[in-house]
């Protein structure tokens, strides 16, 4: 669109107020509990200034930087899911009405969300979600007003994590598209500002109203060598070639056995994925028996429940469900919405208590896989 | 609606602090209109008027630890159309199970003055061990939300929503950070049963597992992680050994780990 321009400090935090004032919630990146959350934001000083983070599988720690960084860190334990599709909310109520009953549905209103300090991985992840929940035949209402509704300040990464690897799933780690604007931040000993790109006329009339100049083509040099240099320092790599075959002809590996020896079934890396969709619906009665709810909750393909049909589950041991999960994100969710379910975001390696490391079980798959089938 | 056709319930203790009794009081709103669907036939906690028995729905709190409440817990069972057990001494024999790994009769010469007025079973047992059971609500103590639930559930005849699954879902869904990775604190929250809204890691604390053993427990994983994040037998022990330390997979466990038995 427009031709990127500069804003200072000043200028982000003016944004802020910009975007209240037009009625959004801003949520974005704030250190709380030892990790970087995504939370209502007041203004740039709740952002984690000088923060980074150190990440491996199983471990994450909060570590203070020698700058004043404000996006100075990878993706923590959130995602945007929790504001776009709530872990729990309720879908409708019912009153008893003699031998009849009323159904009262549930209002459809939300906050307009602003969510600032979008990764790449995250617009992809994004972009996957709705796919599920509004671009198919059925379309989730409350995801979609969110949705509709919300504006995206995207942010380019200026490091990799530990378990980073989003170049090997091609979704990052420069932006590309789905976002209002798009920072990249420059922090050097003589300047601390941010390069930006403008995405939509949403995006063009905020920025009208803030401080900025037109980027030198340096400046915007400089940008795209801070991403170039990212995607250089991947913590994790993982070889999607052919993946879907190879995991097809390998769901009785002996690698499996061996990860359900560690999973520990908690389903920890489901509820941080920021592609993981699944939720289950509970239905409760007051003591009076007059009143009765349904609410939809996040599930997990972990869960004894989640695969319960009449006489068991389907999906008994943890070997099974371990198996299908990382075969539906990387090969069967091909099948069933044109892409993968995997953005090399590392949250389910990072957040894993045991450490299973998603990228380093594919490997060791391919590395004594069963040999692939000739193409017919 | 007739006093008569209320459904009766009753409320009995066996080996317990009480707590869980404690939880059904502490429905404060809720209580009243408990009140008004069902009789409180027999809850001495509450009220010195008890009804005689038969009783529609019984919560039994505490464990078996005397030869005269293991013959009690029949007569009980006999008078009630259901039977829910409340809490981790009714689950799983409770704090007081910890005499089930040591010999009994030694705490007995230590402690009494006179031993042979001591008349006390060699383990302290769940409800289940000794009759059918229809439901087991778990906690240390039980969620009062939990317990409103499934009385709820029984009345109008339906499952009640008490979820299985880790309790590390529970985290997950309110935001909570886990403490494990984030700050490297020992954690039950993978290995044991939702229930509590997962309150201690909300508090930046691991959780103590109050809610026994979750639907697929891997305790030995959990164990080799505490162990490379620098817990030796003894503290692992002492992890598994908490108010449902005779809940079979957490017994098991720290049995591997009690030198005791190596």
């Amino acid at each position: 669109m427009n031709a990127p321009v500069i804003i200072d400090r000043d200028g982000l935090n003016r944004l802020i107020s910009v975007l209240v004032g037009m009625g959004f919630q801003v949520v974005g990146p704030t250190v709380r509990d030892e990790a970087i959350v995504y939370e209502p934001l007041d203004s740039i000083k709740d952002l984690p200034e000088g923060f980074t983070d150190e990440q491996d599988g199983g471990i994450y720690r909060l570590k203070k930087r020698t700058d004043k960084a404000l996006f100075g860190y990878s993706v923590g334990p959130h995602s945007w899911k929790k504001f776009l599709h709530p872990p729990e909310r309720r879908l409708w109520g019912a009153e008893a009405d003699g031998s009849d009953f009323e159904i009262k549905p549930e209002k459809l209103e939300s906050p307009k969300f602003a969510f600032l300090g979008v990764r790449a991985c995250e617009m992809h992840a994004i972009a996957i979600q709705d796919k599920v929940f509004i671009n198919g035949k059925y379309v989730d209402p409350v995801y979609q007003v969110r949705r509709e509704n919300a504006f995206f300040i995207a942010v380019n990464c200026g490091q990799a994590g530990g378990t980073c690897f989003c170049v090997s799933m091609n979704t990052g780690p420069n932006i590309e598209e789905g976002f209002d604007l798009a920072l990249t931040e420059i922090l050097d000993e003589d300047h601390h500002h941010f390069v930006v790109e403008v995405g939509s006329q949403q995006g063009a009339n905020c920025l009208a109203q803030l401080t900025h100049r037109q980027a030198r083509s340096e400046e915007v040099e400089a940008a795209k060598n801070i991403v170039a240099q990212t995607a250089q320092q991947m913590g994790r790599t993982l070889n999607t070639t052919d993946i879907k075959e190879l995991l097809y002809e390998n769901l009785e590996h002996p690698r499996w056995d061996e990860i359900a020896e560690r999973c520990l079934s908690c389903a920890n890396c489901t509820m941080v994925c920021p592609t993981c969709f699944c939720s289950t619906v509970e239905d409760v009665t007051d003591i009076t028996g007059m009143h009765a709810e349904r609410w939809q909750k996040w599930d997990s393909c972990f869960t004894m429940d989640f695969t319960y049909l009449h006489g068991g589950e389907v999906r008994a041991s943890t070997k099974s469900r371990y198996r299908q999960w990382l075969t539906h994100k990387l090969a069967s969710w091909q099948d069933q919405f044109g892409s993968s379910g995997c953005v090399g975001c590392g949250r389910c390696i990072t957040w894993c208590p045991p450490a299973i490391d998603f990228t380093e079980e594919v490997l060791q798959i391919r590395d004594s896989a069963t040999q692939l089938s000739e193409p017919t | 609606m007739s006093q008569i056709s209320k459904p009766k319930l009753a409320v009995w203790k066996f080996a317990s602090c009480d707590g869980c009794q404690l939880s059904l009081l502490d429905c404060e709103d809720d209580l009243l209109a408990v009140s008004q669907e069902i009789e409180i036939a027999h809850f001495p906690e509450a009220s010195r008027a008890v009804m005689k028995g038969p009783y529609d729905l019984s919560l039994v709190e505490g464990s078996i630890t005397t030869p005269h409440d293991a013959e009690r817990i029949h007569k009980i069972r006999r008078s009630s159309k259901y039977l829910i057990t409340i809490g981790a001494c009714a689950t799983a024999g409770g704090i007081q199970a910890l005499r089930n790994f040591k010999d009994v009769n030694e705490f007995i010469s230590i402690v009494y003055a006179t031993p042979s007025f001591i008349d006390t079973l060699q383990k302290s047992t769940p409800i289940s061990d000794h009759i059918k059971v229809d439901f087991e609500l778990r906690g240390c103590p039980i969620d009062k939300g939990q317990l409103i639930e499934v009385i709820c559930a029984f009345l109008k005849g339906r499952k009640p929503n008490t979820p299985a699954h880790s309790t590390c879902i529970e985290c997950k869904r309110r935001g909570t950070v886990c403490v494990m990775v984030a700050q490297g604190k020992m954690c039950m929250g993978p290995v044991t049963h939702a229930g509590c809204g997962a309150l201690c890691p909300s508090y930046n604390r691991g959780c103590y597992g109050c809610f026994g053993p979750q639907e697929t427990t891997n305790t030995g994983s959990l164990s080799a992680q505490l162990k490379k994040m620098g817990a030796n037998d003894d503290e692992i022990v002492r992890t598994f050994r908490g108010f449902n330390a005779y809940a079979e997979p957490f017994r098991r466990e720290s049995e591997l780990h009690d030198k005791k038995n190596n």
